[in-house]
């Protein structure tokens, strides 16, 4: 049987919460439930499942190939145009001190916004099914489930106060 | 702390979108003037470019004038983004929110602009790709990593590269605002820059924990920024004077001093040429000055430092500095202004809680704080410059020259030209941070007394 999704549209987070429990005891699984809101709500306000990431692996390896950057090119142009000044080393390590840091730095964040993008799952090149009057600030409740269970998604969402019932 | 009502989400949309949605009567002569203002810029330049830096008033022994001490007031402005959104959104300052978009938003246009004057004081571009890119061009020359001139590009390259993708990483759930409320063109534009953005628990979890990480991560860069800048200086092997221990932490502490000051100032110019007085409030400016005054107190005491430190050694090259400074007209006269204009005026305004929140006070205020830290800039500069120094054998004054004054001029056209340009395509103050807010907002009953208080999350 085919998955598809079913979005229902609440005015307030109340009523969104509500729609969440009543799916819980519907038994539609967690992971199938979404909620879509326009401002970041404190993390359980709906019940909703933690969201485990991995985010902050991702400025780790970016700051260990910046640094590697950094020091590759520092070094390498001061051999390849080799500054001879008598009694010091045509490499020096302190001067390449700064541009090391900020390689590194620069990798850090870069891969941290790869990250970030990676983890949110974006770009979605696909629109799911979705409503503008979520930016409007209302609260979508998106469910993407067996068809054969939207009768009782659509029941809990009706229990709840659903203002909209949105079928792809 | 909260003083406005709480608004709907309609409402914010509204109020915060309009300077996108509609265009003010103002707006587009505002632009053409500061438009004509970049074009006589452009053609100094072009003259500049054509005769050579003579047509400058740059000269043996001052060979860095308006246009290096134009480069160091922009990055300093630039500090004012990390400052305020960094530091403050680490801190949890529930009063951050409607300051955070414009002051990073002031710190690119600001960097960018500071980019262009070592560009344009170089006399011939151009050959700045020599000096800075890593790559040969097939002379055999490569730069020479052991100069502070080169660890500024990168610093600067650094730092502008995060900040950007500090802002574009925040406006992306303000993207998904814009792409609900546009149709046509703008909607496609929109619906790529948005990135497919719905707004599910994983995303928004994932935009909180990204904005505390690259704070987190983007603090470390903006101290190095103004450090490798001062460095410029302090590590400047001809000019005695310059070297200065304390020159990294009096620059990033200047820095702050006029960033903020900035901040303040664009968003009270937001305030009244948008009438978002229900977002940007008394409280916040208020809030800005309190935490100016801590910032100006610790810049004066690295400045009385700078000046105790270095006359107390009795070295010669300090002493004719100091000389040029207190005694010599005019830099004398620019040396009190200095002094009054960065710290005396503004901390003594800003010591007055009804003057804290008197906009036009506050304006007066941060004018003044960037007046003197422009003045510092200089007085850091030249005085430096035009003493005998080692291998220097000529002493002269500097003057400098009609196009000195065209392009510095323009450069504070060109920063509110971008503001205004990027606030008529992307909202100023982010939409999402503000109804987070609202979200956030109650009311706490404490015997008679009803509370405004906020929720937070750890």
């Amino acid at each position: 049987m085919a998955r598809r999704p079913i979005l229902g549209v609440f005015d307030s987070a109340n009523s969104a919460a509500d729609a969440g429990d009543g799916l819980r005891r519907a038994g539609i699984p967690e992971t199938d439930v979404d909620f879509l809101t326009d401002t970041p709500y404190p993390e359980g306000a709906f019940g909703e499942r933690e969201e485990p990431h991995r985010l902050y692996i991702f400025p780790f390896i970016g700051a260990l190939l910046g640094l590697t950057s950094g020091i590759l090119l520092t070094s390498m142009t001061q051999v390849a145009y080799p500054m001879v000044t008598g009694g010091k080393p045509i490499l020096s390590i302190p001067p390449m001190a700064v541009v090391c840091y900020e390689g590194t730095m620069l990798g850090a964040i870069l891969f941290t916004v790869l990250g970030i993008i990676f983890e949110s799952r974006l770009p979605k090149l696909k629109a799911g099914l979705y409503d503008t009057r979520i930016t409007e600030g209302y609260i979508g409740v998106l469910v993407n489930t067996e068809e054969t269970q939207h009768g009782e998604v659509e029941t809990a969402f009706g229990q709840a106060g659903a203002v909209d019932i949105k079928r792809e | 702390m909260q003083e406005g009502r709480v608004l709907s989400t309609r409402e914010i949309n509204r109020d915060l979108l309009r300077s996108i949605l509609d265009t003010p009567r103002w707006f587009w002569p505002v632009v053409t003037v500061l438009g004509l203002i970049l074009l006589v810029a452009a053609i100094a330049i072009g003259i500049m470019v054509n005769r050579g830096l003579g047509v400058t008033g740059l000269n043996r022994p001052v060979a860095w004038g308006f246009f290096i001490t134009n480069f160091v007031f922009w990055i300093g402005i630039s500090h004012a983004g990390v400052m305020l959104s960094a530091i403050l959104r680490l801190a949890k300052a529930e009063w951050r929110r409607p300051a955070t978009r414009a002051a990073e938003v002031l710190t690119l246009f600001s960097l960018m602009t500071a980019m262009i004057m070592p560009i344009v004081h170089t006399g011939r571009p151009w050959r700045i790709l020599y000096w800075v890119f890593p790559y040969d061009f097939a002379r055999g020359i490569w730069p020479n990593i052991r100069t502070p001139l080169v660890w500024d590009p990168s610093a600067i390259l650094t730092y502008l590269t995060s900040s950007t993708l500090f802002v574009i990483i925040a406006l992306v759930p303000d993207f998904a605002v814009l792409r609900d409320h546009t149709t046509g063109i703008a909607h496609r534009v929109y619906s790529v820059l948005a990135m497919g953005w719905e707004g599910n628990a994983r995303q928004w979890k994932l935009q909180i924990v990204a904005g505390v990480l690259l704070s987190a991560l983007i603090l470390p860069v903006f101290v190095s920024v103004h450090s490798i800048v001062s460095w410029d200086f302090g590590m400047a092997a001809a000019v005695k004077s310059w070297h200065s221990t304390v020159f990294a932490p009096y620059f990033v502490v200047g820095a702050v001093h006029s960033g903020v000051s900035a901040v303040a100032f664009a968003l009270i110019l937001l305030r009244w040429c948008y009438g978002w007085q229900d977002y940007i409030r008394h409280e916040h400016i208020d809030a800005l000055g309190r935490l100016l005054i801590v910032v100006a107190t610790g810049w004066f005491y690295f400045l009385v430092m700078e000046i105790l430190f270095g006359m107390y050694g009795r070295e010669a090259d300090e002493l004719m500095v100091r000389q040029t400074q207190f005694t010599y007209w005019p830099y004398n006269f620019w040396f009190i202004l200095f002094v009054i204009t960065t710290y005396f005026i503004p901390v003594a305004l800003w010591l007055s809680r009804a003057w804290r929140r008197n906009l036009w006070i506050m304006s007066i205020a941060c004018i003044s704080v960037n007046i003197g830290m422009w003045l510092e800039r200089f007085l850091i500069i030249v005085p430096g410059l035009i003493n005998k120094q080692l291998f220097t054998f000529v002493w002269a004054d500097y003057r400098p020259s009609i196009f000195e004054y065209i392009i510095i001029g323009s450069t504070f056209a060109l920063v509110t030209l971008l503001m205004l340009l990027f606030s008529r395509v992307f909202p100023l103050v982010p939409l999402y941070d503000v109804k987070e807010g609202d979200v956030l907002r109650t009311q706490v009953q404490i015997g008679r007394r009803t509370v405004p208080a906020t929720f937070r999350e750890d």
